[in-house]
């Protein structure tokens, strides 16, 4: 744990330099815009960004990348409060009872609530992240091939035994994912698969371009169909209203704490920020004295599902960098950006590469703590954007999307790949399709696939090698036991009917 | 947004079929294409067909499940997108293919004039001496931002080309 400590401020040493608190600073601000404005989400805006980034030192590169993640988490939230639009899905949930808030006139204290909570569950993951993460990557030292596919396959399974899709419909989601990033060159035969004799896909399916297609291209769409006005309560906020809100934010130590562990579970065993802000938001109603009042605007009603969604979108970056695993759709981006910089995440990015890990993890601290400060100030400029009309925005924000996807690989067929995501995605949203099992099959097919290519070639070709040892063995029944999950619950549902 | 509109459209369940008939069809794709590499166990491992072509078999799978679930789906109908809803869709689809396929042959920069001041003209309703600003002073932002700062070349036309970019 001393260790830890040590290259933790050895890590704010890397952080605090001049040039890297600028990208932080910057990486903020974008990432408030993107939260706030429809079609550009967290995913999708750190997608877009990604390029532009090839020719900054990794360290910068990540550092900026991930502020521009926790401006987005905070950003979300002005939209949900004062237009009742979602910019984020993980903020969904604030909606419920920070419009009420304040169409009551009580904007003010909504907005501070959600900042606070979002600050102080992310808080909450990081520390978890920097005494857990070391010990996960020495932990995962032990990993070999057949470990690395069972934890991958126990993503998988845990994304169609727990999704609220129905399961086959996160399947087939899934599938298209895994074949997308099967097209193109095999590595490891050198055959070429599923190119149709086309030669722009032997590169195959780039993530960068699904996800601004599916999540920003198809975000717009939606927005689209419910005509083209944002007309939102008026977002004053001043220091009182501030200082008010923290003395009363005491009062709810109990939700914060519990949407804080909800959200750190939720985010290392990929669920993602959006259901740790449904289930947080969902327990507090429960369990709280004033649970019958929620969806009137009820403060804890903002904080239940704010800390829960900024703990799990911060806690997704911890199997993310020890094992590899994102745990979130933007974190896949991060964990696609990572690979094209040359870092492979794992335990090897620990003893490897200690200043990018520990500058990443200090900088967390600091991007939130300037994060906080920067969105509590800068509320009326956010509101104020979004009364720029949809007729002049809209249109910006598809020129940005095009933009994000030709830098990805200088290539044309980008942009029009992307469009048909942007399609894809839309349809998907409203037939019930879940995008998140699918830009996660797409970044990690690769791996999975070769990790148990190289399981079998160990074992020579007996699938019993995943049950060769304790470790992968239980990992595999885990998983196949979430996988059957919903099976099973109905099973029991009616062999043992429950009283009342 | 559950799909109780005004006006005929697709119904939820057609649409729902479709788009799992389509997911098979490309089910039977991938199987086709990834059997013919080889999707068999050779001696050494798997081949390299065999991995893509079991997803494409539990895509098939799963795309006759969807399938056969909306076609056996009881309940009211509901619609997938009513023609008011659709027509919202397409007034930004379309524009922005006509953008895209624009910028291949013209370069994105002057696309986006035309584009923007389409948006603002049909879709806003703004006279011609506030267009004029937004629309020539996003792109001259972005040609700055990116063929400039940021040194990162964006598809260009003729015009470009004359001014010696």
């Amino acid at each position: 744990m001393v260790e830890s400590l040590e290259a933790l401020f050895h890590g704010f040493a890397v952080a605090l330099t001049l040039q890297n608190m600028f990208f932080m600073f910057v990486g903020i601000l974008l990432g408030v815009l993107i939260g706030v404005l429809p079609g550009l989400g967290g995913a999708n805006g750190v997608a877009i960004l990604l390029p532009l980034t090839f020719s900054m030192p990794p360290t910068s590169a990540i550092i900026m990348l991930s502020c521009i993640y926790w401006g987005a988490l905070f950003g979300g939230a002005i939209t949900s409060i004062l237009f009742n639009i979602p910019g984020e899905p993980w903020s969904v949930a604030t909606t419920f009872d920070g419009y009420p808030m304040a169409r009551e006139g009580r904007a003010g204290q909504a907005l501070t609530a959600a900042f606070t909570s979002s600050f102080v569950g992310a808080f909450i993951a990081v520390v978890v992240i920097t005494f857990l993460a070391p010990v996960v990557a020495k932990f995962a030292l032990q990993f070999g091939p057949p470990e690395f596919f069972a934890v991958q396959f126990l993503t998988f399974c845990s994304f169609i035994g727990m999704s609220k899709e129905p399961p086959f419909k996160t399947l087939a989601a899934m599938m298209i994912g895994f074949a997308l990033a099967a097209v193109g060159l095999d590595t490891v035969t050198g055959q070429l698969r599923m190119t149709f004799g086309m030669g722009e896909l032997i590169r195959g399916f780039d993530f960068l371009i699904a996800v601004i297609g599916l999540f920003g291209i198809g975000e717009i769409l939606l927005t689209m169909e419910e005509g083209l006005s944002f007309k939102g309560a008026a977002g004053k906020i001043n220091a009182k209203v501030v200082w008010e809100t923290w003395k009363e934010l005491p009062r709810y130590w109990a939700t914060s704490l519990r949407g804080s562990l909800i959200g750190c579970w939720m985010g290392i065993t990929p669920g993602g920020a959006t259901p740790a802000s449904f289930m947080s938001y969902g327990m507090a109603k429960r369990f709280s004295k004033n649970g019958a009042k929620f969806g009137t605007g009820q403060t804890e009603g903002v904080v239940a599902p704010e800390t829960a969604a900024h703990a799990a979108g911060t806690s997704a970056l911890l199997p993310m960098l020890t094992l590899g695993i994102p745990g979130s759709p933007t974190a896949a981006v991060l964990l696609g950006g990572l690979l094209i910089w040359g870092l492979q995440p794992g335990p090897l990015l620990f003893v490897e590469q200690k200043d990018f890990v520990w500058g990443l993890i200090a900088s967390m601290y600091l991007g939130n703590i300037v994060g906080l400060i920067i969105v509590l100030t800068t509320v009326p400029w956010w509101a104020a954007i979004l009364r720029i009309p949809f007729s002049v925005i809209g249109p910006i924000i598809v020129v940005i999307c095009a933009i994000g996807a030709y830098t990805v690989h200088n290539a044309f067929l980008d942009i029009a790949l992307m469009l048909f995501f942007g399609v894809v995605g839309y349809a998907f949203k409203k037939l019930n399709y879940p995008l998140a099992p699918l830009v996660l099959a797409l970044v990690l097919g690769d791996m999975a696939e070769s990790a148990f290519r190289q399981s079998m070639i160990i074992s020579q070709g007996s699938v019993s090698v995943f049950w060769s040892n304790g470790l992968v063995g239980s990992i595999m029944g885990l998983a196949l036991l979430i996988l059957f999950w919903p099976i099973l619950s109905n099973l029991k549902g009616r062999l043992m009917p429950s009283r009342g | 947004m559950d799909g109780e509109s005004e006006g005929g459209g697709a119904s939820q369940r057609a649409v729902d079929m479709f788009v799992a008939a389509a997911i098979g069809a490309l089910a039977v794709l991938v199987m086709y294409d990834n059997y013919q590499t080889g999707a068999k166990w050779a001696s050494d491992g798997p081949q390299a067909g065999y991995f893509p072509f079991y997803i494409g078999v539990l895509m098939l799978i799963s795309a006759g499940v969807n399938f056969f679930n909306a076609l056996l789906k009881k309940g009211p109908r509901r619609i997938f997108v009513d023609s008011q809803q659709f027509r919202s869709v397409l007034a930004i689809l379309v524009p922005s293919a006509v953008f895209v396929a624009g910028a291949y042959f013209i370069g994105i920069y002057i696309a986006t004039v035309a584009f923007l001041a389409y948006f603002m003209r049909v879709l806003g309703g703004y006279r011609a001496a506030i267009i004029a600003p937004i629309a020539i002073g996003v792109p001259v932002f972005f040609f700055l931002l990116f063929e400039i700062w940021f040194l990162v070349p964006l598809p260009k036309g003729p015009v470009e080309s004359y001014f010696g970019f």
